[in-house]
């Protein structure tokens, strides 16, 4: 016996349904993409968060939102280093204790926050908010480097520490620096570039172990 | 060091292969498709962790099959060394050494050199420039890690600068100032690579001609010239003339990545007045010169594959080839061929081990020993 024919048909709301993974409701669904937007987050992920605040307590999820809003409404970047900040100046630009003299240049608030984990430093940041990167749309001008060459005429700045990446953008973009400031009396420094502290030496690859070879430094019993 | 023992499950052609195999000359004749140079192509994955005629491992599998597995024995100095590959279909490539898998494929490849000479080396001559730079950054990369990384950090340079250029022709705007680092970051890194390849060069030539000499019999004289718009003039002064040709071009004109070698017969190009038997010498000569470099470089004999390398070739010139390789010079050979009493006449002259084995479809017979 000749087998009926199977129908397709084509609806285009079970469509859409289909592809956001058959969620039940439209409102989670938006939630679920906005959650999704955020790096490292996958649609699944996403889910689980979603339907955790959705589970949580009125009180706690409004909580939860008004944090975010605050957060997003009033921190402000720095007038001085763009670091973030809830004044016309960050914490580390208007404390006292702070050494001015030196200025700490960095990509993002990201390595702020790290070189202050280390405790070893005390200068002022200036923060670039990126590196140079034609290729990513990112010129010179897109990054806060005019401001930086401003500092260094208006502050009294002796030493400036270039502590970008050391990819070929990060190169670059402390370079482009230092011909800015050709005619400068600024004294520019950068981090030591080497054997990581702790690294045993056979697994350091030969780059980083050439280098350091050659960049060597004095050793003075400790 | 040398390939005591092979073995294939699924590679290819064969279901089940096991070979043993002479530390000095292996010959492999047999007819078209029946997989001489499928052997040659599993001693070279056991090296550099591909086939070499294609970077799809899952087209390697017997027809039919998930997955192939291949194995090798190698004698070095005193000690043995296994290496075994395996691939199923879906899951990653597995490459241990001494039953020990690797964390790297990268972390292998060197520890078996070896130098290959197929029909498909006829792209370095007929090919663009940019086959014969692969040729000679795949060399010196090998045995510098430092060139690897200037070669990698000019093409991110030229990379950025090149979108830069490109971004004015849309655009109308172009930052000179970011030109200029651009610039200097090429001159640091194309200097040192320039250098290198020029040293890589003049290294070659004389080892490469010396080769040819033979296969030819004094007959050709041919000559190996590093063509460089750095040799001439200083590199920065040359980024410098041409930004103005290089912001209409849209690309950069000058530097490292225009480098080039050009294969010469006398006075005149060898891809333009070359027969393809002379074309085939000067390859053989160029890849012999290659396996001088790298014996001297790591200290040991790289294994020499010889893939159909005779066709196009009269006997003179084949004869003088075998007796090359077969002389202490070079370790130990792996030659294919469709014309068994061609080799065999020609290595029953010669003194020293050899295995030949006939191919028929799946299977391998040796029909003549020597010791």
């Amino acid at each position: 016996m000749e087998q009926p024919k199977e129908v397709i048909t084509f609806d285009p709301n079970e469509f859409v349904l289909m592809d956001l993974n058959q969620l039940p409701s439209r409102l989670l669904e938006n939630a679920v993409n906005e959650f999704a937007k955020l790096p490292g987050i996958g649609k699944k992920t996403a889910l689980r968060l979603v339907l955790h605040l959705l589970n949580q307590s009125e009180t706690d999820t409004m909580q939860f939102t008004k944090t975010i809003e605050e957060m997003k409404k009033q921190v402000k970047t720095c007038n001085k280093c763009h670091n973030i900040s809830e004044d016309e100046l960050c914490s580390i630009c208007s404390n006292p204790n702070r050494d001015n003299s030196v200025i700490c240049v960095v990509e993002s608030i990201k390595e702020v926050i790290a070189i202050e984990n280390t405790s070893q430093y005390k200068g002022l940041y200036h923060v670039l908010g990126g590196r140079i990167s034609p290729m990513d749309g990112i010129g010179p001008k897109d990054l806060n480097i005019e401001s930086l060459i401003e500092r260094t005429t208006k502050e009294p700045i002796h030493e400036m520490i270039l502590a970008l990446s050391t990819t070929m953008e990060g190169d670059t973009t402390s370079f482009y620096i230092y011909r800015k400031l050709s005619s400068s009396n600024v004294v520019l420094s950068t981090l030591a570039r080497g054997i990581s502290v702790g690294d045993e030496l056979e697994y350091a690859d030969e780059i980083t172990l050439g280098r350091s070879l050659v960049n060597r430094i004095p050793y003075h019993g400790k | 060091m040398f390939l005591q023992h092979l073995s294939l499950v699924n590679f290819k052609n064969y279901g089940g292969l096991e070979v043993e195999l002479s530390s000095k000359i292996n010959c492999f004749t047999g007819n078209n498709g029946v997989g001489k140079t499928n052997i040659l192509d599993a001693i070279y994955y056991l090296s550099f962790c591909k086939s070499f005629l294609s970077n799809n491992d899952a087209v390697n599998i017997k027809h039919g099959d998930a997955l192939f597995v291949v194995e090798g024995r190698y004698q070095v100095n005193d000690s043995q060394e296994l290496i075994y590959c395996g691939f199923e279909t879906g899951k990653r490539k597995r490459f241990k050494r001494n039953k020990k898998e690797y964390e790297k494929l990268a972390d292998h490849i060197g520890l078996i050199p070896l130098v290959m000479i197929s029909p498909y080396d006829i792209n370095l001559i007929t090919g663009g420039s940019d086959e014969r730079r692969k040729f000679v950054d795949g060399i010196i990369s090998q045995f510098d890690r430092e060139y690897l990384f200037d070669l990698q950090r000019y093409n991110r340079v030229l990379a950025q600068r090149n979108f830069l250029l490109k971004q004015y022709g849309k655009t109308g705007y172009i930052d000179d100032s970011v030109l200029d680092i651009y610039d200097e970051e090429l001159v640091e890194t194309g200097q040192q690579i320039h250098i290198k390849r020029e040293d890589f060069v003049s290294r070659m030539k004389p080892v490469f001609q010396q080769y040819f000499t033979h296969i030819s019999k004094g007959r050709e004289t041919v000559s190996l010239i590093y063509n460089s718009g750095l040799s001439n003039q200083n590199f920065r002064e040359q980024l410098q003339s041409s930004r103005d040709k290089d912001k209409q071009a849209r690309f950069s004109t000058v530097g490292i990545h225009k480098d080039d070698l050009d294969f010469m017969l006398g006075d005149f190009a060898m891809r333009r007045l070359g027969s393809q038997g002379q074309q085939k010498s000067y390859l053989v000569a160029l890849k012999l010169a290659q396996f001088e470099f790298i014996y001297q470089q790591c200290g040991f004999k790289p294994l020499l594959l010889l893939d159909d390398v005779f066709d196009k070739l009269d006997s003179d010139r084949v004869e003088q080839i075998i007796m090359l390789v077969a002389q202490n010079n070079f370790g130990q050979i792996f030659i294919t061929d469709t014309n068994p009493q061609r080799i065999h006449q020609v290595l029953s002259q010669i003194e020293g081990e050899y295995y030949h084995y006939h191919v028929s479809p799946n299977q391998l017979e040796r029909v003549y020993e020597t010791i």
